[in-house]
């Protein structure tokens, strides 16, 4: 069945636009409910339970009350860029969402319609050209409120979110090289298994790649802002970081701004690494378009709407992922927080796709075919690595703390001092 | 220069970051999963309040709906912060009753001597908490007021039984 053209595709481009953006909305209003049931229940509270069914309306409060909130404008900010930051942090999460493949393909009457609001080519490269973006409404809203606190947590948040930018965008590196495409719907459709068609992998990249995963889901976190890489925020050092001026519905904006974005990251990581809408065990959900128009695979409706629920489930997995890690763990200190961006993430990560690179000719000089069992043999070397990475980070050699630090430049000076000569060792005697 | 900074040497398994943040997540993951919240649902259920708890004043009123007060000045002479108003005056009969009786809920710090005090066990503390209002003027309860409240009266201690509830 051919995709739908013409106006048809306008008009259905037009009602998937409305209808996901509504459910995102949805979702964010929950996402809000849920984070605070959440964390009720982490420190034995009930969360919420007044408003309404246990308390599901408390969302309704919750904006009601930002609406009805005193606008207050500091005298000396800047008022063009102050009133565009909440607006500039609310949408890159919210566009970001356009090139996600949501479902497999619906059949209409018209022809098929792709679940994915946007289907670009490059779909891959837009979501990090936009997730980058997202830091401009930080760093405005830290600039133009002329506020010392506000100007600290816009800094932090531009340094951080730059520098895990490129942990999130070389995590993905390995996924392009077994992908070898950076169209959505096929980094879906490889991680799926077919009858016909060109080879895929045939197993969620969380398995092969699983190194990449861990990587992407704590660059993800940190790229979000949220606990424990809240830095621009942290409300027990610089008041409220870069929000600090704002009141009413443009706090409320930044506000729903970190929930789009905790939502989106959720959704990346299941695309990316947990099969997008894949239903797994289970392959009569295995559909694909290929580039020449060819559907492999029996689109129907109710195999859409269950793909629908199999990524929702997903996605709402990695947010409470997301919302337990954040209700658990202490914020980083600065300096470790740029430590593990810089001085882990990103040599390990190097490391990482030379690594992967070479996994991936040894086994194509090799001749395995690509399928389940070459997915496999990726598996057992990357769980090697995660073995090795675990081992090195337990032992204090990557993220440390004081102790570590100390301890390490002792050895270093003992080290030193047994190299220097035996002339300071006399004076220590 | 700034005061060096103790830091105290740790082996790796308790300075390691992996490990405690996986013992931190299930921590909180045991605290999720508890199904026996502690939290009271204050509106619906309330408090059990023991028979000596000291709240809202009581005035015991006669069968007619008079205050049992007579008015001879005991309770505002005690009271150790001065919050108890009372006028006393003298009827046809020559019966003393109080023409003003005004206690400040505000300033009273709830210590119960005026019901000690009282001769006639007109005023009592009441078994009592929810005294929220509107305005400070509320607060100071006149006659009418404590004598229409009908929240039952603290019990005294009893010397003979100081253990007693």
């Amino acid at each position: 069945m051919g995709a739908v053209t013409g106006t048809a595709f306008v008009v259905a481009t037009i009602l998937k636009t409305i209808v996901f953006f509504v459910l995102l909305l949805l979702g964010v209003a929950l996402a809000t409910y849920m984070e605070r049931k959440v964390a009720g229940f982490m420190q034995d509270r009930s969360g919420p339970n007044r408003v309404g069914p246990l308390g599901i309306l408390q969302v309704m409060a919750d904006g009601l009350k930002f609406i009805l909130k005193e606008e207050v404008t500091p005298g000396a900010a800047h008022k063009k860029f102050f009133v565009l930051a909440p607006a500039l942090a609310l949408f890159p999460a919210t566009v970001l969402f356009g090139v996600i493949p949501l479902g497999s393909p619906l059949p209409t009457r018209w022809g098929r319609v792709d679940m994915i609001v946007a289907d670009v080519p490059i779909g891959f490269l837009y979501v990090l050209a936009i997730a980058s973006l997202a830091v401009y409404g930080v760093v405005m809203a830290g600039w133009s409120s002329n506020s010392k606190y506000s100007f600290l947590g816009g800094l932090r948040g531009s340094a951080q979110m730059i520098s895990y930018e490129i942990g999130l965008a070389m995590s993905l590196v390995p996924v392009l090289m077994l992908a070898g495409n950076v169209e959505m719907p096929v980094l879906v459709s490889m991680q799926q298994s077919f009858a016909a068609g060109p080879a895929t992998y045939g197993m969620w990249f969380m398995l092969p790649l699983m190194v990449s995963g861990f990587f992407f889901l704590v660059s993800g976190l940190a790229e979000t802002n949220r606990v424990p890489f809240d830095l621009p925020e942290a409300e027990a050092e610089i008041v409220g970081g870069y929000h600090t001026e704002y009141s009413s519905m443009k706090f409320g904006m930044f506000f729903l701004g970190e929930y789009f974005h905790l939502i989106t990251t959720g959704a990346l990581i299941a695309v990316f690494f947990l099969g997008g809408w894949d239903i797994p065990f289970w392959q009569g959900d295995n559909i694909r378009v290929l580039a020449d128009g060819t559907v492999i695979g029996e689109p129907t409706w109710w195999k859409t709407l269950l793909t629908l629920i199999a990524f929702t489930a997903k996605t709402v997995f990695f947010v409470a992922f997301f919302m337990f890690v954040r209700w658990t763990i202490p914020r980083f200190r600065y300096d470790q927080l740029m430590d593990l961006g810089w001085k882990v993430f990103i040599p390990a990560l190097m490391a990482y796709i030379m690594l992967m690179a070479v996994a991936i000719y040894a086994l194509d000089t090799a001749g395995i075919e690509v399928g389940i069992a070459y997915s496999a043999a990726l598996l057992g070397i990357n769980f090697a690595l995660a073995l090795i990475l675990l081992f090195l980070v337990d032992r204090g050699r990557l993220v440390r703390g004081a102790t570590a630090k100390t301890r390490n430049r002792a050895r270093a000076e003992a080290a030193a001092a047994a190299a220097g000569g035996s002339e300071g060792d006399l004076h220590a005697r | 220069m700034p005061g060096e900074v103790r830091i105290v040497e740790r082996p790796e398994s308790e300075s390691s970051y992996v490990r405690a943040i996986s013992k931190g997540l299930g921590i909180t993951f045991k605290h999720f999963m508890r199904a026996d919240k502690p939290t009271q649902q204050y509106p619906d259920e309330k408090w059990e309040l023991g028979p000596r708890w000291r709240g809202t004043h009581r005035m015991a009123v006669h069968e007619d709906g008079r205050a049992k007060c007579v008015g001879c000045g005991l309770c505002p002479t005690v009271c150790p912060v001065n919050c108890i108003k009372l006028i006393p005056a003298e009827d046809e009969n020559g019966e003393r009753y109080a023409a003003v009786y005004e206690i400040d809920e505000f300033r009273c710090i709830f210590c119960g001597y005026c019901q000690e005090v009282c001769p006639v066990e007109a005023i009592h503390l009441g078994v009592h908490y929810e005294n929220a209002e509107y305005s400070r003027e509320r607060w100071v309860y006149d006659l009418a007021r404590l004598c229409e409240n009908d929240h039952p009266v603290t019990a005294l201690w009893d010397p003979a039984d100081p253990s007693s509830e």
